[in-house]
């Protein structure tokens, strides 16, 4: 694996693979001494064009588990801010021999154009509306280490799902692991085009096997994808009576940051059926998988 | 002219392996403190016919766990990306234990330092042992086996295969020429 | 077949001043082309006047049209005489300037229409390109005012309320990409407007860079109900589509941007059956850093004016009349310029090897810029000379100033 661009770019026995690994990191991340020498003397760059302090930590920490050295590169305060050029910028980090980028960037395909200009491996954090990897593979992991699998389960994906890289990366990568993946939200939200797609979340949240809510930005209201608030928590929200309708053994899940009280009630949030502390723990040993897989054999 | 010789059959592997356990519970007083590593590949069902062995001499139930070194290994930029195998703790830990690593062939005792690297992010064993099946010479490093099932002075052209039953169907080494 | 020439000016055999044999060549009335951008004033590092007067003759093109979106705006007399001169003091092709619609391109109130008109540069096609003349009071109020000098409204129809922040079209692609789309839509529903408009004050109509299926049915049934609507395709949009977006490389964004294989199957038919009148260029060029970066970021835009002939080429054969009418007549037609190869016209022409295949490379191209989304391809047809009233700009493929 030279690049991690797409989820897309992965097949099931390369994802499945990911998964695995993760999975002993994440018994390295149990340990006491939670180090690995495996990257020593790799240089791990962090070029984040957007604030993102959890993902980013969340790299950082997978990183130096690895024992790589990490340069965290925020594009605020820096020459990015007075206007030099993504292709400008790789070149400097060119030159300070970053072995890996870790991009996330409000432009989508920026990690892919970023690819062209580096001779490392490129990693997308996150590119604007377009994907995140790494966040629908541990979504995937936290699915498989909940559930036992995810081939044959059925994902409700719910809310902003065109605006979502979230939800692009998993729509591939779950379905590609043999789930089937419904896109849950009003149509003004919710594409065609990337797949199946209901408008009816208590129809679609009764044989549900996992409920992956989404964050639905308030400024959507103002470019009327949904007339307000309260109707959208009415008809798209999940709330505890939601919950009791979900098949006993369902879980919920957010990628984070919540709006409680928008599409999801602090008391799903909080119950013992949300898996949204563990998937930021995953976070790490998947990630910590990826850069094993993008840098630890002949560059 | 290419060759490929059984240097071990099924018997003798079987044999070596009734010494290697005898040898273990001779030299730590009756093992009451041993636990069983075995590197992965072929150490894992070597560590585990240890273990049953040591059973079936002393009725001894000798906890077993598992080390993958990839992840520790000092050629990984040498070569493609590895596929990373499973480690498994024994149960109980290895603090205060005496662990006894079990690989089938000793070469240049870098998967040994790997694996002593990784022992200590792991735990404080109390002592560590090296149990291998071959050990075939051409060290690179200061590290000895404290028990050897056979010594196979080999040219370092040479390729020493080991084939177990549980992975391989079948048990036996043999000594190959460079493929 | 042998073209006879004297003063400037196609005559018989036996009035020759000047005789030049065709033998092996196709002989085509230089080509016009209704669209091009050639950057300058404003924009000199990555077009001027004259290194796009060297594409535009490479070409074979004897007259472009120069859009208004310079810096500054072409929409004052002032600003399009000067185009004007500089398209003669290159002296490769007949620069005719293109006027802006308002001010400033700022779609608020009407640019000095007359004024431009009985400029030097005698202006008669009016566009913002780049812009829609979204306001439909203003578009009428535009349509109707050239009537008095037999102008022309050239409209970039793009509905902007439906395409803020837009990057590709509105598809499949467009969605697995995470690019916001452009909706067909936005640009059939300001064509509709634009030909009942059109129609209501019995003005032209010309529809600049027509992209989608829609768009062709629509200008279809205007002509058919007699409407006076003209429109053009731009090379790219006979041959690329949308899926050319996947590597993320801004070579191939492009306002309207790229569509699906039915819309341009679409636009071929159009073409074939006159519906659209013309192929137009598009020709604009982006300097290195406006396309060398993130997607978003970068212009959109492609050149266009060394590889027309080659793309229609490729795309429709060796269909000599066809050509000749979509790519010299029809433009000239519109443009009220002048184009043909009869006796008693400007000896314009250029001269086409159409077994001769070439390979397109960024850096050989006459255009400063870079931007070709052909790099790379294998095309066919190869200008060998193109005569400007009876001067070469163009011998043996070589430039002649």
């Amino acid at each position: 694996m030279k690049h991690l661009l797409s989820a897309g770019d992965l097949d099931a026995p390369a994802a499945t693979e990911i998964l695995d690994i993760a999975a002993e990191m994440a018994a390295v991340s149990g340990r006491e001494i939670k180090k690995l020498p495996t990257l020593r003397g790799r240089t791990v760059v962090n070029l984040f064009y957007e604030d993102s302090t959890r993902t980013r930590i969340s790299f950082e920490a997978a990183a130096k588990r690895l024992s790589a050295d990490v340069i965290n590169f925020s594009a605020k305060g820096s020459s990015v801010a007075k206007g030099e050029s993504l292709k400008d910028t790789a070149w400097t980090l060119q030159a300070m021999g970053a072995d890996a980028v870790v991009i996330r960037h409000p432009a989508s395909g920026a990690p892919h154009r970023l690819a062209n200009w580096v001779a490392g491996s490129v990693l997308n954090a996150g590119d604007g509306t377009h994907e995140h990897p790494t966040q629908a593979l541990l979504d995937a992991y936290t699915i498989r280490a909940r559930m036992g699998r995810i081939d044959g389960l059925h994902v409700a994906i719910v809310g902003d799902v065109l605006h979502s890289r979230v939800a692009r990366s998993n729509c591939l990568l779950l379905r590609t692991l043999g789930a089937k993946v419904t896109l849950v939200g009003p149509p003004t939200l919710v594409p065609v085009e990337l797949g199946e797609v209901s408008y009816d979340f208590d129809e679609v949240l009764k044989d549900a096997d996992v409920v992956m809510m989404l964050r639905v930005q308030r400024e959507r209201m103002n470019d009327s994808y949904f007339p307000t608030e309260r109707e959208y928590s009415r008809r798209y929200g999940l709330d505890g009576a939601r919950l009791r309708r979900m098949p006993g053994h369902a879980i919920v899940m957010h990628p984070g940051p919540m709006n409680r009280g928008m599409e999801i009630t602090p008391e799903v949030a909080d119950s013992p059926r949300s898996t949204i502390v563990e998937q930021v723990t995953n976070g790490v040993s998947v990630r910590m998988a990826c850069l094993y897989l993008l840098l630890g054999g002949k560059s | 002219m290419p060759y490929s010789k059984i240097v071990l059959t099924d018997a003798d592997v079987q044999r070596v392996v009734d010494r290697i356990a005898h040898q273990i519970l001779e030299k730590t007083h009756g093992a009451q403190d041993v636990v069983l590593l075995g590197i992965a590949t072929r150490g894992v069902p070597l560590s585990r016919r240890l273990a049953e062995r040591i059973r079936t001499f002393e009725n001894l139930s000798l906890p077993v766990g598992t080390l993958d070194i990839t992840l520790y290994r000092d050629d990984l930029r040498q070569k493609a990306v590895r596929a990373v195998g499973r480690t498994e703790e024994p149960a109980g830990g290895i603090d205060q234990r005496r662990v006894v690593l079990v690989d089938d062939v000793l070469f240049s005792g870098r998967t040994i330092r790997a694996a002593l690297d990784a022992l200590s992010d792991l735990g404080r064993p109390s002592a560590v042992q090296l149990a291998v099946l071959v050990d075939r010479g051409h060290r690179q490093l200061p590290i000895r086996a404290d028990y050897v099932g056979k010594n196979i002075p080999t040219a370092l052209s040479e390729q020493v295969k080991v084939r177990l039953a549980e992975i391989d169907g079948v048990d036996e080494v043999r000594l190959e020429s460079a493929a | 077949m042998k073209i006879y020439i004297r003063d400037g000016v196609l005559v018989s055999k036996e009035d020759a001043a000047q005789t030049i044999d065709t033998e092996g060549l196709v002989a085509l009335p230089g080509l016009v082309d209704l669209h091009t951008h050639l950057r300058e004033p404003g924009r000199e590092d990555a077009e001027t006047v004259l290194t796009g007067s060297r594409a535009a003759a490479l070409g074979g093109y004897t007259a472009v049209c120069a859009m208004a979106n310079t810096s500054p705006v072409a929409d004052t007399a002032g600003v399009v005489e000067q185009v004007y001169r500089l398209g003669q003091e290159a002296g490769l092709v007949d620069v005719q300037p293109i006027g802006a619609v308002t001010a400033g391109l700022r779609g608020e109130r009407l640019a000095e229409l007359g004024a431009m008109a009985d400029s030097a540069a005698r202006v008669r096609i009016f566009s913002d390109d780049g812009h829609c003349v979204y306001d439909p009071r203003l578009m009428r109020r535009a349509l109707e005012y050239v009537k008095a000098f037999d102008g022309v409204i050239a409209q970039h129809a793009e509905e902007p309320r439906l395409t803020e922040g837009a990057q590709m079209h509105e598809g499949d692609v467009s969605q697995k990409l995470g690019l916001t789309g452009w909706p067909a839509v936005a640009e059939e529903s300001i064509i509709a407007r634009d030909v009942l408009l059109a129609a209501h004050v019995g003005a032209r109509l010309h529809v600049c860079h027509v992209s989608t299926a829609g768009s062709v049915e629509i200008i279809r049934q205007a002509k058919q109900r007699g409407i006076r609507v003209t429109a053009e395709v731009t090379p790219h949009h006979l041959l690329l589509t949308h899926e050319r977006a996947g590597s993320y490389d801004p070579v191939y964004k492009v306002n309207p941007p790229l569509r699906t294989t039915r819309d341009v199957e679409a636009l071929r038919e159009g073409l074939r059956d006159g519906t659209i009148d013309i192929v137009a260029t598009d020709h604009a060029p982006h300097a290195m850093e406006d396309k060398e970066c993130e997607w978003a970021y970068a212009r959109p835009g492609m050149l266009g004016l060394e590889t027309a002939l080659s793309i229609v080429l490729d795309v429709f054969g060796e269909d000599w009349e066809l050509i000749k009418d979509r790519m010299s007549l029809a433009p000239a037609r519109i443009a009220g310029l002048t184009a043909g190869l009869e006796v008693g016209k400007p000896a314009s022409f250029t001269l086409v090897d159409p077994s001769a295949r070439w390979s397109v490379t960024p850096s050989e191209l006459a255009s400063l810029s870079n931007n070709t989304p052909y790099a790379g391809m294998t095309l066919p047809g190869r200008v060998v000379h193109t005569y400007l009233r009876g001067v070469p700009t163009v011998l043996d493929g070589k430039v002649q100033k």
